[in-house]
């Protein structure tokens, strides 16, 4: 490729993969740029010679693009306004598109001139971890404001995000991660077998790196190679490839996440596109071809902006058709980055030198060099930089021992790869130490997982492809033996692994020689780590922040480990890497939430009222993941007020309550009474048929899970209620010990819960109402006496009636098929109009029911409250066994001194205030006495009724208590739990 | 050992730091020790420290497997309260509290104790009901809190979605101002550093590998990868394996090992200056000095060893996020962690005597013994050193579960905590 | 993210399903009159292994049903599946049955 200078500075005139027919505008930092489709934010920039993008985290240090990819440490930048804005994308994964605005971020008022560039000058000062040795005094409050003003790099938007997100799930035998060459062919060889493959890139193209290293495979270029491989793996109906999407976790059983950017950009979604969309893949096998990240060399001054990694050089320049610079100068200590000056050189840039830190490169090399006129200075180092915000020229420090000052504007820095193995560690894999190769690799394959190409440490091509290919058809056979599709075979290419001669640290020169440098972590700063015992890698990364911004350490891992091992006398691999973590990029919130939200992220249930509640202008609030109505408001009327209203309607007349949540549980077979009396508290199996009985379900602990009534339909066949809340985790217990401890017990569990949709009509009116509405059941009382069940017609409907009251009134609670509710609610109005009829919210019945001393599992009791405690002794005469029953007898549990339920009125009449704790007369201000569970103002009995838990309460009544709340103190005494109609007649009717 | 100051930093700075010593010796074991400790984590620190410095017992080991702080102490999310329910676990996390106010300044160690406050928030009537019956218990319990309404908490956390068509609404909740945040590694260099000064041996890279025993089965020592080393009394301290080293002496514990799973956003700019409980999903989020939103939740949902966490535990977790606090939505995770929890059927530590004589424990904090250490080392250094529980500890006795005396805080408060 | 075999339904997402804890409990009769102690250890005990686990989950969002799985709890392989009621293998670390 050839090019020259053209009108943008540093474009080249021709070449590159963008599309120069689609000119792009953007700013930054308030400056309109143009650039093209194609082009990333970074390139883009470059392109218009813009050098300075952001400023450190720590010493607000000018710095400029060093990468070209997710490993950029330094190009961090806040994209979009309002809601759209992001904060701390990387410039170099930032796909441009018209109307970009991006901003630096932490800096002010601007990159150029930073105020918190003061933090350099004092720098000397501020060594890794200085704030654990000071802000003591007076207190950490004093200081604690202004760090965290100065921490953090972007601002987390304001307003909600507007963008949309999705959520998919997929499966395949293989899934190959990364199309560079090496996914490419293992793609195309597990592709060939028939096999569902899965290719992912993050890129928007295929092709890794041969999108900027020229070669040659199977006798054509390589970007023929790469359409041949496209067309390949497209063209087999199970093979799919995915670009802009980056594996970001591998978990356990081969399940990986991956994250993908349709059609936009990662600063905004495009039109019609959810923003990201995440990918749950459950994969039989798994291809790792995420090939190598270059690393930086640690030398003084090398984050000055000008200073990049010497494979990013190479990348801009053939991909995105930009110079980075003019005059360039190499510093290696490897063979690769000899090909950035080749490339330099077609770009029709200058390159002043090779700076080679091994004291005899391959003289193949260098005569190569030569040829082009570039000197190589083997055996030598950069030793410095200068240039206040861009490269000026370079210090090197030659083999024989003198310095001396290259003037340039880029230098490309290589230090040698480092194997992309985080998805490797993440599934569970461990790393071996190369010391040929200076590298991390993983030790071998594990479970399903394949490692192929440079992610293997394999970096020669032609061995990288062959190993692809083999891997490829591996892991499809591993999950089709007998696949008999013809094979392509493995892909040619030649060229040698690059040799390297490890060199972790220049440690001659003056200046700061940076590890990590979005946190401002030097060399120094790790001698400091190792002189204060934090030689462990975990310490030294927690104690001077190395490896903890943004860019997750891709640059400056490896570098920092070796450097201790060097400062401690111990070998590379055994200070060993930190650990490798979800996620390998940084993942959006919204993506992991997905297509989960609102009324998705937990569902809410509705019963089959629900339009008709609302409609009817119901206050609906959520009741234990149920839309309830809490009460029905009349126009201008308060809530309190309107659960008034409604209490007292059923007292004097008749109400109808939506009961439809309440948990219906058909129990059948032979053996259903003997596991019901194991299940409950109390006897079931002495039920009569048609006949109901209240009961209280312990767990093993003997605390109380649920009550209800049980019900006899038939001598094999009961219904077992639940509280609403309790509907689906008592199913689910039944079940467990049905399965689990008593197998030998014939019965069938059923759950019906939202078979039947339940009209509770209450009142003493209710009778005269059911009868209007007509019913083949027979309505005397001594037909129909409380607790007892009748099966019929209600108004024409199949229903099932029983007479139970949670109100204390005569009640029917009809279960009618859900889908019909409404309608028969709609004849019960009608129906009992000439009784003033009313619909009744959960909070009236919770009311009606606090005036009668009912229990209300939840409310009234905690996961700590036992049977006993609620006056349940007599389940303990039982002769048989039931669950919780052995825990009753604990010492604890038959203490006379828990806390037990009891009624509560206060002496002024006033209501007492729900949660107050209670003190009992003699004990100090901090004994826990007990507290009010349940509390309301009875428009009946017109005071205020409660409940509450006391210290052996229940042999404490008519004794004095005191509710203490913030507000105030309250007289009481404890109560029968009955305030309204203790002698329990209105049931009956 | 070098005093930490200001002053001290500027001095060593104009020699470029070469006069710093390590924070902590590094030592290799003597044969014999009046106590050793295993377990180099925040708590087992803690107890070396306490011992020597309020019971002059300084002929110590801690004995730690990897490195020092690599457990839960490394691997939580900060937060330091004592919003409990129940008197016995107020008067420990409140103990602890206390000391930590004032631990940075006793250790010189900055621990950066940023007293933020905690909101609880609640979003339904029950949730009310039950945060009135919680804050109520906190103040009888002597513990600060105040209840507030939804503009209160929309002023404060603004981020946080309070419309009444949200899919979580905020009704109200409350708050205890003193609680916050700390560093959690400087908490555990911070110990370790003043334990070594008191003469405290911290033996790294050293496993155990079972207990010596005398005739009469008392545990007298311990034997590790480095060799036999002998001592009066052992204490262990090493949540998530308890019942690893429980086994090697021969005996259960009512423990189960759970992964507990948080999380970090990149770096923001300060965006929320307290931390926040939701009673509605169990997430809670907080930011650090640093600029991260740090995020924890729930356990996940089965046992496991595996310092690792599972996605549907992350997704949901996360997704709460993204839910009551819209604008987060576009702030990306940073990176994820999990620690191993011992979690004991009633929530609540375990800190004293074992069934073997010589052998004391301390566990069974489940989700939240970084706020505890202190008082957890404080605790079992004075039943070590004295022979008797600790007055704050005496409820948190193995006993308990064979009498019913459950300390259950998940089971009174709705939330595991 | 598990993939468990349920014995009825084939391999699925754990997401389907629910952990019980550690299986082949024993529940003291009411008979044998269990001391605290023994209910204790009963209730509360568990041997909490690292490595290889005995323990029960449900199908809960698939057939209902209830099986025994030996699971290793640092590396969570699966190394056995088996109904309830059924013996178990011999299933060691490291060998599939």
């Amino acid at each position: 490729m050839t090019g020259s200078r053209g009108s943008a500075g540093r474009r080249l005139r021709d070449g590159g993969m963008i599309q120069r027919d689609r000119p792009v505008a953007f700013s930054f930092n308030g400056k309109r740029y143009r650039g093209f489709v194609g082009d990333t934010l970074a390139s883009a920039l470059l392109a218009n010679g813009v050098d300075l993008i952001g400023r450190s985290f720590k010493y607000h240090r000018p710095r400029g693009i060093m990468g070209a990819g997710c490993e950029e440490p330094n190009a961090v930048v806040q994209v979009g306004m309002g809601g759209e804005t992001t904060p701390n994308l990387r410039a170099t994964e930032i796909d441009l598109y018209e109307g970009l605005s991006a901003v630096s971020v932490n800096c002010w008022p601007s990159v150029s001139f930073d105020v918190g560039a003061i933090n350099g000058v004092f720098s000397r000062f501020l060594p890794a971890g200085f704030y654990y040795k000071t802000f003591m005094w007076p207190s950490w409050h004093a200081f604690e404001w202004a760090i965290r003003r100065a921490a953090g790099l972007g601002e987390a938007p304001k307003q909600a995000d507007p963008d949309r997100y999705e959520t998919r799930y997929d499966h395949c035998d293989v899934l190959v991660v990364g199309a560079g060459p090496a996914g490419l062919a293992a793609a195309r060889a597990a592709a060939a077998t028939g096999s569902r493959v899965l290719l992912v890139e993050q890129d928007s193209h295929v092709g890794g790196r041969l999108l900027w290293d020229p070669a040659v495979i199977d006798g054509t270029e390589a970007s023929a190679w790469i359409a041949d491989c496209r067309r390949f793996i497209e063209a087999q109906p199970e093979a799919r490839i995915l670009t802009r999407t980056t594996a970001v976790g591998y978990f356990d059983h081969n399940a990986l996440v991956l994250v993908e950017n349709p059609a936009g950009s990662l600063g905004r979604a495009g039109p019609g596109a959810p923003r990201q969309r995440l990918w749950s893949v459950r994969a039989s096998n798994v291809v790792l071809a995420t090939g190598a990240a270059e690393r930086p060399l640690v030398f003084p001054g090398n984050d000055r902006p000008g200073v990049m990694l010497a494979s990013a050089v190479r990348h801009y320049v053939e991909r995105y058709a930009v110079r980075p610079g003019e005059h360039a100068v190499i510093f290696t200590n490897n063979d690769d980055a000899y090909a950035t000056a080749s490339a330099i050189v077609r770009a029709s840039g200058a390159v002043s030198a090779i700076v080679d830190t091994r004291a005899e490169p391959p003289r193949q090399l260098v005569e190569t060099a030569r040829a082009s006129g570039i000197r190589v200075l083997a055996g030598s180092a950069v030793v410095g930089t200068k240039g206040a915000r861009r490269l000026r020229s370079v210090r090197v420090r030659e083999a024989d021992g003198r310095s001396r000052d290259i003037p340039c504007d880029l230098l490309a820095v290589s230090g040698g790869y480092n194997p992309t193995v985080h998805l490797f560690c993440q599934s569970g894999g461990k790393l071996v130490y190369d010391a040929d190769q200076a590298l991390f690799k993983p030790s071998g394959s594990s479970r399903s997982v394949r490692s192929v190409g440079a992610a293997a440490g394999t970096m020669g091509l032609g061995a990288s492809l062959l190993e692809a290919h083999e891997a490829g058809r591996g892991a499809a056979e591993t999950g089709n033996p007998g696949n008999d599709a013809p094979r392509p075979s493995p892909p040619q290419a030649s060229g040698e692994p690059p040799t390297i001669e490890a060199c972790w640290r220049v440690d001659d020169g003056r200046g700061k020689a940076f590890v990590d440098f979005q946190n401002d972590v030097t060399a120094d700063d790790i001698a400091l780590a190792a002189r204060e015992n934090f030689r462990s890698v975990e310490h030294l990364k927690r104690y001077t922040t190395l490896g903890m911004g943004t860019d997750q350490g891709k640059t400056s891992n490896v570098n920092g480990l070796a450097i201790m091992a060097a400062l401690t006398g111990r070998e590379v691999p055994e200070v060993g890497t930190t650990r490798y973590r979800f996620p390998f990029t940084p993942v959006s919130f919204g993506a992991l939430a997905g297509s989960t939200r609102g009324e998705l992220f937990r569902p809410m249930r509705r019963t089959a009222l629900h339009d008709w509640n609302v409609t009817a202008g119901a206050m609906m609030e959520d009741y234990g993941g149920w839309q309830r109505p809490a009460c029905y408001p009349r126009p201008g009327e308060s809530l309190e007020a309107a659960v008034q209203r409604e209490a007292l309607a059923v007292r004097n007349g008749v109400g109808v309550f939506d009961a439809s949540p309440l948990g219906k549980i058909e129990v059948k077979g032979p053996d259903a009474a003997t596991f019901l009396d194991r299940i409950y508290a109390n006897t079931i199996s002495t039920l009569r048929l048609g006949s109901i009985r209240y009961g209280l379900m312990l767990n093993e602990a003997a605390a109380i899970i649920d009550d209800g009534v049980a019900t006899r339909i038939a001598d094999d066949h009961f219904l077992v209620g639940t509280t609403s809340g309790g509907a689906d985790r008592i199913a689910a217990w039944l079940e467990e010990w049905l399965q689990c401890e008593w197998p030998e017990l014939d019965v069938l569990v059923a759950p019906v819960t939202t078979a039947w949709a339940v009209l509770s009509l209450t009142g003493p009116a209710s009778r005269a109402v059911l009868g209007e509405v007509g019913t083949d059941i027979g309505l005397a009382p001594q037909d129909f006496p409380h607790m007892s069940f009748r099966a019929g017609t209600v108004g024409g409907i199949p229903a099932r009636v029983s007479r139970v009251s949670y109100t204390g009134e005569l009640t029917y609670e009809l279960n009618v098929p859900w889908s019909l509710a409404p309608d028969l609610l709609e004849r019960l109005i009608d129906a009992g109009r000439s009784h003033d009829i009313l619909p009744i919210g959960v909070e009236s019945c919770l009311l009606l029911r606090l005036e009668k001393g009912y229990l209300h599992v939840g409310t009234d009791t905690d996961g700590t409250t036992t049977s006993l405690d609620v006056g349940w002794g007599h389940v303990l005469k039982r002769t048989s066994d039931f669950v919780g029953r052995r825990s009753l007898l604990l010492p604890h549990n038959q203490r006379t001194d828990r806390l037990q339920l009891v009624g509560l009125e206060s002496v002024d009449g006033r209501p007492l205030p729900l949660g107050a704790q209670l003190s009992l007369k003699g004990s100090g201000p901090r004994d826990a006495d007990g507290f009010v569970s349940s509390s309301g103002y009875s428009p009946a009995l017109r005071r205020g009724v409660a409940l509450g838990m006391v210290r052996g309460g229940r042999e404490k009544t008519g004794e004095g208590v005191i509710a203490v709340t913030s507000r105030g103190r309250f007289q009481a005494r404890i109560a029968p739990l009955a305030a309204y109609d203790p002698q329990g007649e209105r049931i009956n009717g | 050992m070098n005093w930490y100051s200001g002053l001290n930093l500027i001095a060593q700075g104009l020699r470029g730091h070469r006069g710093w010593e390590p924070a902590w010796r590094s030592a290799t074991p003597k044969p014999r020790y009046d106590v050793i400790i295993v377990g180099g984590g925040g708590h087992g620190l803690a107890t070396a420290y306490y011992l020597a410095r309020n019971h002059g017992v300084t002929n110590v080991a801690v004995i730690e497997k990897g490195w020092i702080g690599g457990g839960n102490s490394g691997r939580n999310t900060t937060v330091i309260r004592s919003n409990y329910y129940y008197r016995e676990s107020a008067d420990l996390y409140e103990f602890s509290l206390k000391l930590y106010e004032r631990l940075a300044r006793e250790l010189n160690y900055n621990i950066m104790f940023s007293q933020r406050g905690m909101i609880v928030t609640a979003h339904s009537r029950h949730d009310m009901e039950l945060s009135a019956r919680w804050a109520g218990a906190m103040r009888r319990n002597g513990v600060d809190t105040d209840m507030l309404d939804v503009s209160e908490i929309a002023d404060r956390v603004p981020a946080l979605n309070v419309s009444p068509r949200a899919r979580f609404p905020v009704v109200g909740g409350f708050v205890q101002k003193r609680a916050g945040t700390a560093r959690h590694d400087a908490v555990v260099w911070g110990y370790a550093r003043a334990a070594s000064a008191l003469g405290v041996d911290i033996v790294e890279g050293c496993e155990v590998k079972g207990f010596v025993r005398s005739p009469s089965g008392s545990v007298v020592g311990i034997e590790t990868s480095m060799g036999r080393i002998v001592a009066d009394k052992v204490g262990m301290a090493v949540a998530g394996h308890s019942s690893v080293l429980a086994g090697m002496a021969g005996f259960r514990l009512p423990v189960t090992s759970y992964a507990l799973q948080a999380f970090v956003s990149e770096p923001l700019k300060p965006a929320l200056d307290t931390v926040v409980l939701s009673l509605a999903t169990g997430m809670y989020i907080s930011q650090s000095d640093k600029g991260g939103l740090v995020i924890g939740g729930g356990l996940d949902r089965y046992s496991s060893y595996a310092q690792r966490g599972n996605a549907p535990v992350i997704r949901d977790v996360v997704g709460s996020v993204a839910e009551q606090f819209p604008p987060f939505r576009r702030v990306r995770l940073l990176r994820h962690w999990a620690g191993i929890v011992d979690v004991v059927p009633d929530s609540s530590p375990v800190i004293g005597e074992t069934p073997v004589p010589g052998l004391y424990l301390n566990c069974g904090w489940g989700t939240g013994g970084f706020k505890a250490i202190p008082v957890g080392g404080w605790t079992l250094a004075h039943h070590i050193a004295t022979g008797t529980p600790h007055p704050v500890a005496r409820p948190f006795q193995l006993e308990r579960f064979k009498t019913g005396a459950l300390i259950d805080e998940a089971a009174a408060s709705g939330i595991a905590h | 993210m598990l993939l468990i075999t349920c014995p009825w339904c084939g391999p699925r997402d754990e997401i389907e399903f629910r952990w019980g804890g550690e299986s082949h409990i024993r529940r003291p009769t009411l008979q044998s009159s269990p001391q605290d102690e023994e209910w204790a250890d009963y209730l509360f005990y568990r041997k909490n292994p690292k490595g290889l686990h005995r323990e029960r989950w449900v199908h809960e969002a698939g057939c209902g049903q209830w099986f025994n799985i030996a699971r290793d709890t640092v590396s969570h392989e699966i190394v056995e599946v088996y109904r309830m009621g059924e013996a178990h293998g011999q299933a060691e670390r490291g060998k599939r049955p």
